[in-house]
């Protein structure tokens, strides 16, 4: 089995990594690892799940089946902790420990192997290739996701070029440049060259890292597709010259393979450090609800706090400036909570927790959980609070398992989701839609199954939207935008349950409303369900559900309220020239009955347009 | 007919004296009409008509009554003006003239037509008076009459004999109250379809049966009406009225002919024939005769239950309610036409002798 073989191999290479402290990218590595592994497990419950588990050994207790919801922490520590045996310290030691050292350096240390697998090859529709016209966009979105992520990490405000050149009618090069941190050379051929190398998988903290598969996949789908490797030119200080690499994967082997080795090449970006990224791919491009252009678009909305210069394949360039200069909040990275925690992710804790005893374990590894909570808890599983956390036996982690839902714990902290705003959502609609009217709202935070998120939400309408369509629905996940399977997603879902009609805006029965409107839901979170592992849908958890009914609710009173107000305006307006339309023909009709003079006429004529104003000031 | 004590231009120039005094005493100027409906008549059956029971709609000037106002006001200026010319004007030509008034024209002609129907009502006048003529066809005659009319330009009199129209008929004239008849006629029947008027006509039934015939085409126009009832008033002539056997037969066409109709209560008093009886087709025709039926429409079925409910006329008469339940029970109507199911001149030959025999029998 080409699976189990490949994670042994990753699992090795891991180790590897662990020697360059060298600074690298973090979010293309991070971001892959998370998405892949999240991958392998949906593979591996696909073939035979027990036989897996079985053979991996009992380090891998028990990747929950349903990989969607699992929280990344329990299989992401899989793979590092069987390979790193003892030496090796958990991930938040070492990076409290590298604190002074440079960013590129920082970034590097969360860096590291998870598994690897010819997977790809056989899988891309999992990945968001499964067709040229979405291929083009998950490439696309792989890179500027990466990009942000890492600019975000650095605390630089991101600036982005996105230039796609159509080369023939299905072949494409696509150009992606950012001024980030920047890669370390040595890095790069992992970053780029191999599936599953990255650091966002370990630890439960909000970026976009859930979306695709890393910008690996992407150049797998090039080399694929066109047989031409991946370019990546690189700077990391702004006094020394870029490199640049060509990278091909061995996709058996999962090693990357430089084609191309260049250490001091011009950088041609206009940014004092970054990362440029170019590829050639099949692909084939549409203007639509799924193009790339609508991407760019969206992420331009739902992250105002970032630059982006984009270049259509049809060659029309178009810039979308910052709205803030200020960065959003850097989300901090939280323990699981009690509540929301697989029993497999728990089975690993207690193996690499420093905690002594169990007690001790829960209070150390998990968000919320006090020395009294932690004795409630053992003592509804029957354990000893004293026992060796290694020790534990499987049917005693099942009973803490158990255990830990039963006791009523504080919700997760917060301040590790961080929403657009309400501010910068509103001004996003009001640059990104061309509209009479913009609202939105931002929920606080709630939390479902432990992991805590916020929901907000933004209505724009009339202007230029078209009126007798359905609305667009804008739906974002960390800021990602979601353009596929938008009938599968809880935000749809939410967005046809509640009722239009209460805020004068028509609706069909189970559908969209219809009018000149743009709905924009996004949900913060460590981690965002998807209903599936193309990541594409948000799943149907009635907390999530509930939240985004709340948001749009909020901006539907606020539309009604705007839209009556105009409703009024007019019928004012209507009647005010109703008054001095028909006035004039009393007048007339007088005057020529009574044989009045012009002046009479005249009279006639103000003194009954001053009584009809009078009356309706009165009224 | 009208009052006619104070010449119509006067009385127009009253009324708009009235609009504009208020006007200057900074007042809402409002004209009050009288409301054009069943639900504002009462039958009442010593003089056989429906009569306005007085209820009246005050249409005062606000803002979203301006244009209406408006458009009132120019057509009564418009009426004003033929009145002073003695001109006339038909409703349609009076809708032309409104494409002049800028924004306050008429869209449609069914807008201005209620118009001059309120200013009729208003004054409670017919609108010939006002210097509106209908567009309508007023209704074809033939049969046993002579018809003694004026030539318009040598003033001759005119004797218009209608046995001698052949296979067409004399058509009766927008306005009929200068018109004198001669005539040894039994009776008057008056038709719905121009069809079964066309089956009699042809075979001179109105020879073998010593009558004047009339054809309504549908709900008859107020001259038609008018022109049966001088005819009947003078002569002394029983009128007998045959129509379909369905809800609208029955409570439109014959009832209009007979009391008049709610929403020209102003003048029913002169424009309906209360000693017209109903020969037929009644709903025991349905049965006797053993006539082909169609189901009853939805919306016979709603006119049939309204009328039951709301027509002063039907509620007056416990005939009428007994024969609109049958027909609600039956579920069907029947035509006229439908006797021909026993041969096409059955009706001469059998249907209306037999009928003919028992006028004691005819529905009220």
């Amino acid at each position: 089995m080409a699976q189990r073989s490949q994670n042994r191999r990753g699992a090795k290479a891991a180790q590897k990594p662990s020697a360059p402290r060298a600074p690298s990218r973090p979010a293309s590595g991070r971001r892959k690892g998370k998405k892949a592994a999240a991958q392998l497990g949906l593979f591996d419950t696909a073939v035979s799940p027990e036989k897996v588990l079985r053979r991996t050994g009992p380090a891998r207790s028990a990747p929950a089946p349903d990989a969607t919801a699992t929280p990344q922490p329990a299989e992401s520590e899989t793979a590092p902790t069987v390979a790193e045996p003892a030496g090796e310290k958990p991930l938040s030691a070492r990076r409290s420990r590298t604190k002074e050292r440079s960013m590129a350096e920082l970034l590097a240390a969360g860096q590291r192997e998870i598994s690897v697998s010819e997977f790809f090859t056989k899988n891309r529709h999992l990945l968001g290739f499964d067709n040229p016209q979405k291929a083009l966009l998950t490439a696309v979105k792989e890179a500027v996701d990466n990009s942000l992520d890492a600019c975000e990490e650095a605390r630089i405000l991101p600036e982005i070029e996105v230039v796609i050149q159509e080369l023939s009618e299905n072949r494409f090069r696509v150009r992606i440049t950012d001024n980030g941190p920047g890669i370390v050379h040595s890095q790069i051929p992992r970053v780029f060259g191999k599936l599953l190398y990255g650091s966002k998988f370990h630890r439960l903290r909000q970026s976009r890292g859930q979306q695709g598969i890393g910008i690996s996949a992407a150049g797998m789908y090039a080399q694929l597709t066109t047989g031409k490797p991946v370019c990546i030119t690189s700077r990391t200080r702004a006094d020394r010259p870029a490199h640049r690499l060509e990278i091909r994967i061995d996709t058996r082997k999962n090693e990357p393979e430089r084609v191309r080795d260049e250490k001091d090449v011009p950088w041609e970006a206009p940014f004092p450090t970054g990362t440029r990224v170019e590829m050639e791919i099949e692909a084939l491009y549409r203007a639509g609800r799924r193009s790339v252009d609508q991407y760019v678009e969206q992420t331009a909305i739902a992250n105002p706090h970032a630059t982006i210069h984009y270049q259509s394949p049809k060659g029309e360039r178009v810039t979308f400036e910052r709205l803030t200069q200020e960065l959003p909040p850097e989300p901090l990275t939280i323990k699981p909570h009690p509540h929301g925690v697989e029993l497999g992710a728990l089975g690993m804790m207690l193996k690499d927790t420093r905690a002594r005893d169990l007690r001790g374990m829960l209070v150390r590894e998990f968000s919320r959980v006090s020395d009294r909570v932690a004795q409630a808890m053992l003592q509804i599983a029957g354990l000893r609070p004293e026992a060796k956390p290694r020790s534990t036996k499987p049917e005693e982690i099942e009973r803490l398992h158990r255990a830990l839902s039963q006791v009523k714990v504080m919700s997760p902290p917060s301040a590790c989701v961080v929403p657009i705003g309400e501010e910068l959502i509103l001004k996003g609609l009001q640059k990104g839609v061309q509209a009479d009217f913009v609202t939105s709202a931002t929920r606080p935070p709630a939390v479902y199954r432990g992991n805590p998120f916020i929901v907000e939400a933004g209505l724009a309408w009339g202007g230029s939207l078209p009126g007798e369509e359905l609305a667009s629905l804008y739906r974002f996940a960390n800021r990602v935008p979601l353009q596929y399977q938008q009938s599968d997603c809880a935000i749809t879902k939410a967005v046809m349950d509640t009722d239009w009609r209460n805020y004068r805006v028509q609706q069909a029965r189970g559908a969209l409303p219809t009018g000149p409107l743009v709905i924009m839901v996004h949900i913060a979170s460590v981690w965002v369900p998807f209903t599936s592992e193309s990541k594409e849908a948000v799943a149907r958890y009635p907390e999530i559900l509930r939240e985004i009914r709340l948001a749009l609710q909020t901006c539907g009173r606020r539309l009604a309220v705007h839209l009556s107000q105009r409703r009024r305006e007019a019928e004012e307006g209507r009647k005010r020239s109703y008054i001095e339309t028909y006035i004039p023909h009393i007048g007339i009709a007088l005057k020529e009955m009574l044989r009045l003079d012009d002046k009479q006429e005249r009279k006639v004529v103000e003194t009954l347009t001053d009584t009809l104003r009078r009356s309706r000031a009165t009224v | 007919m009208a009052k006619k004590s104070v010449p119509m231009a006067e009385r127009i120039t009253g009324e708009a004296r009235d609009i504009h005094r208020s006007i200057l005493a900074g007042k809402k100027p409002s004209m009050r009409f009288p409301l054009r409906s069943l639900q504002n008549v009462r039958y009442r059956p010593e003089v056989g008509y429906f009569e306005l029971k007085g209820r009246r709609k005050e249409r005062t000037l606000t803002v979203g009554t301006v244009k209406t106002f408006a458009q009132t006001l120019r057509m009564l200026s418009l009426s004003k003006d033929l009145v002073d010319g003695d001109d006339i004007a038909t409703k349609r030509e009076a809708y032309y003239v409104s494409k002049n008034w800028g924004p306050a024209r008429f869209d449609d002609q069914p807008e201005s037509d209620t118009v001059i129907d309120d200013i009729e009502a208003l004054f409670s006048v017919n609108r010939e008076q006002l210097g509106f003529i209908p567009e309508e066809k007023g209704g074809e005659v033939a049969g046993r009459l002579v018809v003694i009319d004026q030539d318009r330009d040598t003033g001759k009199t005119l004797r218009i004999d209608c046995t001698k129209f052949g296979s067409g008929a004399y058509s009766i004239p927008i306005s009929v109250e200068h018109l004198k008849f001669e005539t040894k006629a039994r009776f008057i029947l008056a038709i719905e379809t121009a069809g079964m008027f066309q089956r009699l006509v042809k075979h001179n039934y109105w020879k073998r049966a010593d009558c004047i015939l009339v054809s309504m085409g549908g709900v008859p126009t107020r001259a038609c009406r008018r022109f049966v009832r001088r005819l009947s008033d003078e002569k002394k002539l029983p009128v007998y009225v045959f129509v379909d056997c369905d809800p609208y037969g029955i409570g439109n066409i014959y009832r209009t002919l007979k009391v008049g109709s709610g929403n020209a209560a102003h003048i029913n008093e002169y424009f309906c024939v209360p000693q017209a009886t109903y020969l037929g087709i009644t709903p025991d025709d349905i049965v006797d005769y053993k006539l082909p039926t169609h189901p009853l429409k939805d919306v016979d079925i709603k006119r049939a239950r309204d009328a039951l409910k709301n027509d002063p006329f039907v509620l007056h008469h416990k005939a009428w309610q007994a024969a609109f339940d049958k027909l609600l029970d039956m579920g069907v109507r029947a035509e006229q036409q439908a006797l021909a199911k026993w041969g096409l001149n059955y009706v001469i030959d059998t249907y209306l002798p037999e009928k003919l025999k028992h006028p004691e029998r005819f529905l009220p």
